[in-house]
């Protein structure tokens, strides 16, 4: 991963002073009904107001407590719509930046598809289809995909990483995206998109929030507490009836603080500071999401689909071990392939002498070049030996024979000996060994290596065989540990691969996936998927070329490379700015944390009403009823600070669970009965608990101030 | 409290444990339609009345058609059950020649047998005739008990299909509960309860001269045969107006126990039937689980505070070690009177063998509690299973939210449809409650009715919307509540608290039929597990009960305290 993701400090003065004036703003009741917990609050809050103005104008009642209780009420309000602004502008500054560079963009349109001849306009104008010219140091104006030329392109004012990219015609690294800027060489670009819904015009409505529609998940939340705000309303309303039963008038005032303190404001509040928050946690960890629907759906994922290369394995295969015929030792062997594999410079050759220099111990011999030294493995073997500086009783080299993929085979002459690897039957040709005198133990070692999956390679020298090395890839490291934690999520992992069923299954079983796809084909990804679906399954896959695209639409959740092709990106949900194929992991924690912060503050929420019952309703009957106090437990001073430290303490709690609510509470991959019994202690108890003292406290200090 | 008292418990609630399993399994088959010992005899008689009716058994219907049958079905039978009740005095089998029923009292009458409330504002034994106590009464005392389980057969199907768009038959569901499960344990208790003493006859009364001389006329009729369906009906409606507290419906300590064991069994066995259909018995244990322990925990509430008794008569010298026994039978004593209150409030029976309204504060104020709960413990038969779902269904929200996945009910995703539709059930409740108590305690024409003054009073009204939207029955004695008002207004509660709480809860089954049932995985929470029905239970106080504490801490609460300070009203 090229960036560690930080989170802005939450006491940054840049985002806070905004976030001040923004949470006044959006105290707007049109914007505020969005919200029915906080807009309850607000028209409540409101209606105490008019009662305080009207006992200060007529001198009546108790305008003090009146007048403390509004404050808070609006306090409340207040601390949910800063919430909220603080949770955006920590996306703000870096929308701030792209806006930056979107805004001055000039595009030099081709009059021609072949001339170079161009035309310049506003990138703002640019159409579908336009074609454009973007030479080194400018930048590129729109969405598109090259169609002539390589360049290399900063895209770090995107992805925040310096190194360079190349962007070439066809293949999988023709997207380019508007904003990001060229470096060298020049290209011509087609344009995909309309300006206005370019990649930059989404991440940027995206971070500041400006698009954010209600996810399902946080509709269904919102119903909930949206019932229980009408639960209370008919419980605190129906109260004034029962209270006048015994004689006892209630003002609007108490009413008004008992439904408050028993509406579920905690996380009424924090709700969509939360949702910002989610959005704002995947952008750090270079992700871009379409929408916030695909962030809480990768909460729920079933299953994972996974490229082999690249993501499980290292991409190439890699020498693992040296399997000598009897007769022979490994160092032999080991010496034979090393020296055969001079001349080779793929990775699998540097593998091979890895592995003999490594694992098995052997030097790199010193050797003298040949004289007519022309093939083009000479460099190789220069490499080799350290820069070409032959040294005395050097291995005198007569001939090197470079890997050329039409022989599959590499090696060096000297001193009359002929050492040759490569695959099996090139090398059985090359020994002129025909298929019946080939030793049994050869052909075993062979057999054995191609069962587990991998590939042999066969060493001779001159027409004997010395053995078998076994390549194969090789998985990398943690990956299985990372594997086994997404199994304990409740997630499989599904293997893609282009492999034959065997060796998919030896890595399979090696990297510890529940599943594989062994030759799969694009159509065959999409049946999968089609597939689990049915079975109610929720599908993440990641992928970067255009033939990914319809299994990645099809996805529930589509992670998109951002080195990948212009119609892989349209077609996923997610665009990952690293292209990090593992990075599916973190967005699905990302997602489940998301839930679960809203799951526990609501918990948290609902369980703080037991405290608040205990101290408003003794204070409200006590003069009627004095065998009521038994109910004051906590001990509070006198009714009328009980129930202004419980919408003290109701108002605070907001402030106090912001950093909460914008950082997520951790996601432990241990299974949903831990997790739950988890949360449930911290969230459900403690928020049973926790009011108590919070409530006791602040009746404290306000009684110690003579507030009431 | 005593071992002894606490063993006849233990003794009641293992009989009733063992019970569940075979009824449970035996009702699964029989709503299946599957053959068993009684289809030879009643095979014929069902295809006979589907023949009669033009029903075609093996139609399916969906959640609207579900719901329009079985509301068609209610307002005939409500229609039928009015016309006998206000024409009574023109109908046969009149012996002590009744007259016709009031419009209002009708009206309240055939609501309550027709939501499984059984509210009697009228005395039985001298107002109803013997042919509106059968042909009426006791024919919703079957009906409205098989309707209850129809409407939660269709809940059951919901989560035992994937994908599907019909919940069953109602006719056919309506028919089964009936034939196979209500009438044939109906003869089997009504037979016990004669052999137990109980009286079964078609004679009016009679009249005996009493030691001192006087003529007392006795009431008799069928009342064995009304107790057995009362009980497994979860009805309640008693033949006489003292109800089971009177020795003709409940003559001894064995009776006592056979009733309430009856009143638990179909009710609880259902669901265990529940997590038979689903194909996850452990889900129907669970329920269970969660049931027994609030139920139980709130028996024990009300034998201790009963038994602790109340301090202001121990000064005046009664006997303290027999704890409060005003308004209780001797023949039961404490225990048994505990166990009777908790079980008939916990389900929704409301029959009574000791008077509710001379308990102590909190033994009063817990079978307030458990009918607000929500009645779902286990609640009616039927009505207790699907809203017992209704609260899994919000507990699994919340659950499914701290693990961070959308949640999920048996494989079904709970969806902001589902939410829509459960918050709306549990919102009717408490509105009914307590919007009709919040207006009966400032209208003094209501306050009128009251039998007691000071907070008890309170309690009075409060218990009867209580007791009325949770379809339950039982009353805080005390409060005359046979005027228009609360005739009307109580009929009204209870015509929410069933239908305006079954509609949504079948169109919640609708949803959930449709949905495809995903396969469980570790990332999916367990709802069978003891974790789960810890989080059920607290959903249930929290979510269910914590919205009525201002409404109790002004009635049964401040009784309590102030019975302990010895303050009197």
């Amino acid at each position: 991963m090229s960036s560690k993701p930080v989170a802005p400090s939450l006491l940054d003065p840049a985002i806070l002073l905004p976030a001040f004036k923004a949470a006044f703003i959006k105290l707007d009741p049109r914007q505020l009904i969005r919200n029915p917990v906080i807009f309850v609050t607000e028209v409540v809050a409101a209606m105490v107001t008019v009662f305080f103005i009207r006992d200060l104008a007529t001198g009546t009642g108790s305008p003090l407590f009146t007048g403390q209780i509004a404050a808070w009420l609006w306090f409340t309000v207040l601390f949910a719509t800063f919430a909220e602004a603080v949770a955006e502008g920590r996306g703000k500054a870096q929308a701030d930046s792209l806006r930056r560079t979107k805004s001055e963009l000039m595009a030099r349109k081709l009059v021609s598809a072949e001339g170079r001849e161009t035309q310049t306009i506003a990138a703002t104008s640019l159409k579908v289809g336009d074609l454009v010219l973007v030479e080194a140091g400018e930048l590129i104006p729109g969405d598109g995909d090259v169609v002539e030329g390589v360049a290399s392109v900063n895209e770090s004012a995107i992805t925040g990483e310096s190194a360079p990219v190349i962007r070439e015609s066809g293949g999988d690294r023709s997207a380019v995206t508007g904003g990001t800027q060229v470096l060298s060489d020049w290209i011509k670009v087609r344009i995909g998109t309309a300006p206005g819904d370019t990649f930059v015009d989404r991440m940027i409505a995206l971070i500041e929030g400006a698009q954010r529609q209600k996810t399902p998940n946080e509709i269904a939340l919102s119903i909930l507490l949206s019932g229980l705000t009408l639960v209370f309303l008919v419980a605190v309303v129906t109260l004034w009836g029962l209270a006048g039963y015994s004689g006892t008038v209630l003002s609007v005032t108490v009413l008004s603080a008992l439904l408050v303190t028993l509406i579920p404001t905690t996380i009424g509040g924090l709700l969509s500071a939360i949702g910002i928050a989610g959005m704002d946690r995947l952008v750090r960890f270079n992700v871009i999401a379409t929408s916030g629907r695909a962030v809480e759906a990768a909460g729920d994922v079933d299953t994972l689909l996974l490229d082999k290369t690249g993501t499980i394995t290292f991409g190439n295969r890699m020498a693992a071990n040296f399997m000598p015929v009897p007769g022979v030792t490994d160092a032999e062997l080991a010496d034979a392939a090393l020296l055969a594999s001079l001349a080779d410079e793929t990775p699998e050759g540097r593998s091979i002498a890895a592995l003999a220099t490594g694992e098995f111990g052997r030097q790199t011999p010193a050797v003298s070049l040949p004289v007519s030294g022309k093939q083009s493995g000479r460099e190789v073997v220069a490499l080799a030996v350290g820069g070409g500086s032959v040294q005395s009783g050097a291995l005198a080299i007569d001939a090197v024979v470079p890997f050329a993929a039409e022989t599959r085979l590499s090696g060096v002459d000297f001193a009359g000996r002929r050492l040759r690897k490569g695959a099996v039957d090139s090398i059985l040709k090359f020994a002129g060994v025909r298929d019946e005198n080939v030793p049994a133990e050869f052909r075993r070692a062979v057999d054995q290596v191609a069962r587990t999956g991998g590939t042999p390679l066969a060493v001779a020298d001159g027409n004997r065989l010395l053995g078998v090395i076994h390549l194969k890839d090789v998985v990398k490291p943690g990956i299985k540990e990372r594997f086994a934690a997404l199994r304990a999520m409740g997630i499989r992992t599904v293997m893609v691969t282009g492999d034959n069923p065997v060796t998919a299954a030896a890595i399979a079983s090696e990297a510890g996936v529940d599943d594989f796809l062994a030759e799969a084909t694009p159509e065959d990804k999409l049946g999968y998927i089609r597939k689990e679906q049915q079975g109610g399954r929720l599908i993440a896959m990641c992928g970067d070329g255009t033939n990914d695209a319809p299994a990645l639409a099809q996805a529930d959740v589509g992670v998109a490379m951002q080195t990948g092709t212009q119609a892989a990106r349209e077609a996923a949900n997610m665009v990952d700015l690293d292209s990090s194929p593992t990075k599916l992991i973190e967005i699905v924690e990302i997602g489940k944390q998301l839930l679960m912060t809203r799951g526990s503050l609501t918990t948290f929420s609902i369980a703080n009403d037991v405290a608040k019952y205990f101290a408003i309703i003794p204070a409200l009957f006590i003069t009627t009823y004095p065998a009521l106090a038994a109910l004051n437990i906590m001990g509070l001073t006198s009714p009328q600070s009980a129930i202004l430290s419980a919408v003290i303490f109701n108002a605070l709690i907001i402030v106090a669970l912001i950093p909460l609510a914008l950082k997520g509470v951790k996601y432990r991959p241990v299974g949903a009965a831990a997790l739950l019994r988890r949360n449930l202690l911290v969230y459900g108890l403690g928020g049973l608990i926790l009011p108590f003292a919070g409530i006791k406290l602040v009746d404290v200090v306000v009684s110690a101030l003579n507030l009431v | 409290m005593s071992i002894i008292g606490w063993l006849q418990i233990g003794l009641l609630f293992l009989a009733v444990f063992l019970a569940i399993k075979p009824l449970g399994l035996y009702m699964a088959r029989g709503f299946a339609g599957e053959r068993n010992f009684l289809s030879p005899v009643l095979g014929p008689v069902e295809r006979g009345l589907y023949l009669a009716a033009g029903v075609d058994a093996k139609k399916e219907q969906g959640w609207l058609a579900y719901t329009l049958s079985m509301l068609a079905f209610s307002a005939a039978g409500f229609a039928l059950l009015y016309a006998i009740l206000r024409f009574q005095g023109s109908l046969p089998v009149n012996p002590q020649g009744f007259a016709d029923v009031p419009a209002d009292l009708a009206f309240n009458t055939a609501v309550s047998f027709l939501t499984n409330t059984n509210w009697q504002s009228y005395g039985g034994e001298t107002t109803m005739s013997h042919f509106s106590q059968m042909a009426g009464l006791t024919v919703q005392n079957f009906v409205s008990a098989a309707t209850g389980i129809a409407i939660a057969l269709a809940v059951t199907r919901a989560f035992a299909r994937s994908g599907a768009a019909t919940l069953g038959n109602f006719w056919v569901d309506l028919t089964r509960a009936t034939l196979y499960v209500l009438l044939p344990l109906a003869v089997v208790v009504a037979l016990a309860f004669v052999a137990m003493g109980m009286p079964q006859t078609f004679n009016g009364s009679v009249s005996a001269t009493t030691l001192e001389g006087v003529q007392q006329t006795i009431a008799l009729g069928p009342v064995a045969s009304q107790e057995a369906i009362k009980q497994l009906g979860t009805n309640g409606g008693g033949f006489f107006n003292a109800n089971a507290a009177h020795p003709f419906e409940n003559p001894s300590a064995l009776s006592n126990y056979l009733s309430i064991f009856a009143m638990l069994s179909i009710t609880s066995a259902l669901v265990y039937t529940f997590g038979q259909m689903v194909g996850d018995r452990r889900q129907g244990w669970a329920f269970i689980a969660a049931m027994a322990t609030l139920l139980i925990a709130g028996i024990g509430v009300i034998y201790w505070a009963e038994s602790y008794g109340n301090p202001i008569l121990h000064g005046l010298g009664l006997e303290a070690s027999l704890g409060n026994m005003e308004g209780k039978e001797v023949r039961f004593g404490q225990a048994m009177s505990a166990a009777y209150a908790g079980v008939t409030t916990g389900i929704s029976t409301g029959a009574v063998n000791g008077m509710h309204g001379s308990f102590t504060g909190i033994g009063g104020l817990v079978p307030m509690l458990l009918i607000q709960l929500g009645e779902v413990l286990p609640g009616g038969v039927g009505s207790g299973l699907y809203g017992m779902v209704v609260f899994a269904i919000l507990a699994v929200f919340v659950a499914g939210l701290m693990v961070g996945r959308t949640p999920e009910l048996l494989g079904k995703k709970i969806e902001g449809r589902e939410m829509k539709y459960a918050m709306l059930a549990i919102l009717i409740l408490p509105a009914s409650i307590l919007g009709f108590t919040a207006i009966s305690a400032v209208m003094p024409s209501a306050v009128a009715s009251i039998g007691t003054a000071g907070p008890h009073g309170l309690s009075e009204i409060l218990y009867a919307y209580t007791s009325a939207t949770g379809n339950n029955g039982s009353a805080f004695g005390g409060l005359s509540a046979n005027t228009p008002w609360y005739n009307t207004t109580l009929g009204f509660a209870m015509l929410l608290g069933r239908f305006a709480y079954a509609i949504p809860v079948l169109a919640i089954a609708g949803s959930i039929a449709a949905k495809t049932r995903v396969p469980a995985s570790t990332g999916t929470f367990p709802t069978h597990t003891p974790l789960f029905v810890g989080l059920l239970i607290g959903i249930i106080l929290i979510l269910g009960g914590l919205q009525y504490f201002p409404a109790l801490a002004l009635g049964p609460i401040v009784e309590q305290f102030a019975m302990l300070s010895g303050q009197t009203f």
